[in-house]
């Protein structure tokens, strides 16, 4: 009886499984075609009407806690709402996503395409492999996902930005700042991730251009997201006698252990001084609606490229708060002329030609697109 | 000097360890094996937090994190001990609900406010905060290491030993222990079973929700962050082996365990370079070593609670 049973399970699985087949082919077919001509606007897609299009979204933690990552990318999906005029049901969240919570994550992407998101947007670094799978199983849906670097030139893009641009502009606040010379720096992950190490190499360069004689001591907590780890990393450095605390991770609590301690801090993401209005120098910041709105437009008009996206300063995508009335005379004139560079293309952190030094001695060039290959650290730099 | 940065600073980390140690060494030491210590420190957490914002009274929020943690408790006790359900389930359970209502009571709460932060008062923040007693902490080395520490530290120290002069130099106590180890002779004794049971179960889940209350409070500064108890909770569970259902042992675990937690910040790169996975583990492998050191040693450990896991049905008897 059981075998039985099993059997026609198993029989029954077997068809749902070719109905599913069938009906992925036309969709399938369509989206080759799509590919074969492309739509009139140049897109690799149809457009979708305005009132029609779904935007699903992957956040790691919850927006509604007011600073850090989540926050931050979750702004940038309210702004593209308000550019776009789009209504709330046209928007699915799924929140508290854990980024090593395989089925999780596997979940909450196929909960977005059932629900009949056009474009999803996974905003994490450690979605990338998950994302890549399900991109290739449902090519009619547009996957972005942030931070990383695999994309399929077709429903798969990365989105990401020279957020160096920023770091090395709050290295001169906290380089100006410092009195011990010993500038702190939280940093979720070790010089294997490109992303955390070239920022750190970036705020580390910042920092030698107004004040050759201090020196970045580097934590790692080992983990995007670690609340506690945050904490204890920052009052260690303190211990070290930092007294500047700048951060590559989701919370406040480097900020606000240094506003404990009496020192001074750099934020990211979003605007820390809201939440340690006492120690936050300026803050490195994000403001994700440009892209949002400029990849939600493209799928509704039908002019999605399938190309990834890196945006700067100037495109507006990568912000520094302005400096606090904690930072050191002149702070504020200083950032402004190199930023005025930046802006104008005249100068920029990374350009693939000037060389640097690392801390080991070695000479290398970067490329601000290829940050992800940065795992060297800039010769002010130690881990600690 | 930065020893002692280290020593302080592992000291910090043990405090909620020791609460959730103690907790559930209060439940154990019954025979109720309560997996919902992350569960009560989370509800404690939520109510100490909350309450301290909304009065900013340091007692009282100590008081409602108690209080929360008793009322949580109270669900796991009239589960397991008076309609003898599973324990390990009941435990389980409560740790998903408290979890799970803390993070929602959070989120609840920071959508209505307008800028997105649950903060702390200034008042209540100068009272978690270091004490400074005047001529003691200022003296050097002994002044940074005995008297420099939140209230909370003290506090967990004492209910340590409070706890451990009750249950082995009282009458109640040894009778709590009794019960632990055999209810049914405990009942024929003419103790007290049920009340026991549900005494103590309840205490450690008071304590524990002091425990969360140091979470919520002092972890993040006084910002409130969703899941802010953290596995805290859970590690407990395990210390309770490791201090071997001995109060005092758990100040000692607690510290062990803290130090573990804060040693890969406070070991110099240019000295030892480990990855920071190799520092997460230690606690863990800690605990798995003295395990397998206790079972080898075969010889039955008088501290453990004999019918820890098994429900008392007097007609079964």
């Amino acid at each position: 009886m059981k075998k039985l049973l099993s059997l026609l399970l198993s029989g029954a699985m077997a068809c749902t499984l070719l109905t599913g087949c069938g009906g992925d082919t036309p969709s399938a077919g369509s989206q080759a075609g799509a590919e074969g001509n492309p739509s009139a606007s140049g897109g690799l897609f149809e457009a979708v009407p305005k009132d029609e299009i779904k935007v699903g979204v992957v956040h790691i933690s919850n927006p509604a806690e007011g600073t850090g990552y989540t926050y931050t990318h979750d702004l940038g999906i309210q702004g593209m709402q308000e550019n776009l005029g789009l209504s709330d049901e046209q928007i699915i969240r799924k929140n508290d996503i854990d980024d090593q919570d395989a089925t999780k994550i596997q979940t909450a992407l196929e909960e977005l395409v059932e629900e009949g998101c056009n474009i999803i947007f996974a905003t994490s670094w450690g979605y990338m492999d998950y994302v890549e799978q399900i991109a290739a199983e449902y090519p009619e849906v547009i996957f972005c996902h942030g931070t990383g670097y695999k994309s399929n030139g077709s429903n798969f893009t990365n989105y990401f930005g020279k957020i160096n641009q920023a770091r090395y502009l709050s290295g001169i606040a906290a380089g100006m700042k410092t009195e011990s010379n010993k500038i702190g720096y939280v940093a979720a992950q070790n010089n294997e991730n490109g992303e955390v190490t070239s920022g750190i190499d970036a705020f580390a360069m910042g920092v030698e251009s107004v004040n050759p004689d201090a020196k970045v001591y580097v934590k790692v907590t080992g983990s995007w997201f670690d609340p506690e780890g945050e904490g204890q990393a920052a009052k260690a450095l303190i211990d070290m006698g930092c007294d500047v605390i700048a951060q590559h991770c989701d919370t406040a609590n480097p900020a606000l252990e240094a506003q404990n301690a009496g020192v001074y801090a750099v934020g990211y993401n979003s605007d820390m001084t809201e939440k340690a209005p006492g120690s936050t120098l300026t803050s490195v910041m994000w403001d994700w609606s440009v892209y949002y709105t400029q990849a939600v437009q493209s799928v509704i008009d039908g002019t999605w490229t399938g190309e990834n996206y890196f945006g700067d300063m100037a495109d507006g995508l990568v912000t520094l708060a302005p400096c606090s009335d904690l930072c050191a005379e002149g702070t504020q004139e200083k950032i402004d002329e190199v930023k005025n560079q930046i802006l104008s293309g005249e100068w920029d952190v990374f350009d693939g030609v000037t060389e640097y030094q690392t801390n080991d001695g070695q000479t290398v060039t970067l490329l601000a697109e290829d940050y992800g290959s940065c795992n060297w650290y800039y010769r002010n730099v130690e881990l600690a | 000097m930065l020893l002692i940065k280290f020593l302080v600073a592992a000291i910090g980390a043990s405090t909620p360890l020791l609460f959730g140690t103690l907790g559930e060494i209060c439940s154990e030491k019954v025979g109720h094996l309560n997996l919902g210590v992350e569960g009560m420190m989370s509800i404690g957490a939520c109510a100490g937090f909350m309450v301290g914002m909304q009065s900013d009274s340091f007692l009282l929020a100590l008081l409602c994190a108690f209080a929360a943690g008793v009322m949580s408790a109270l669900i796991y006790a009239v589960l397991t001990v008076t309609f003898l359900a599973d324990q390990n389930v009941s435990g389980l359970t409560l740790t998903i609900f408290g979890v799970g209502l803390a993070n929602f009571i959070g989120i609840y709460m920071l959508e209505r406010t307008e800028d997105g932060t649950l903060k702390l008062g200034e008042g209540i923040t100068q009272a978690i905060r270091a004490v400074h007693i005047p001529g003691l902490s200022d003296l050097p080395v002994v002044g940074e290491l005995l008297f420099s520490y939140s209230p909370f530290v003290y506090l967990g120290i004492v209910a340590a030993i409070a706890v451990s002069l009750f249950l082995s130099r009282t009458k109640a106590g040894l009778n709590v222990q009794a019960i632990g180890h055999n209810p049914a002779a405990a009942d024929a004794a003419g103790i007290n079973v049920t009340f026991w049971k549900y005494t103590m179960i309840l205490l450690g889940g008071g304590i524990c929700g002091v425990g969360g209350a140091y979470c919520s409070m002092i972890i993040n500064s006084g910002v409130w962050i969703s899941d802010n108890v953290g596995g805290l909770g859970w590690i407990s569970v395990a210390l309770v082996i490791f201090a071997k259902w001995r109060p005092v042992y758990a100040i000692w675990g607690a510290f062990i365990f803290g130090a573990l937690r804060v040693l890969k910040y406070y070991v110099p790169n240019t000295v030892v370079s480990l990855p920071t996975a190799f520092y997460d583990m230690l606690p863990f492998a800690m605990t798995a070593l003295i395990l397998v050191i206790s079972s080898i040693r075969k010889k039955r450990d008088r501290n453990l609670p004999g019918n820890l896991g098994v429900n008392y049905f007097r007609e079964e008897r």
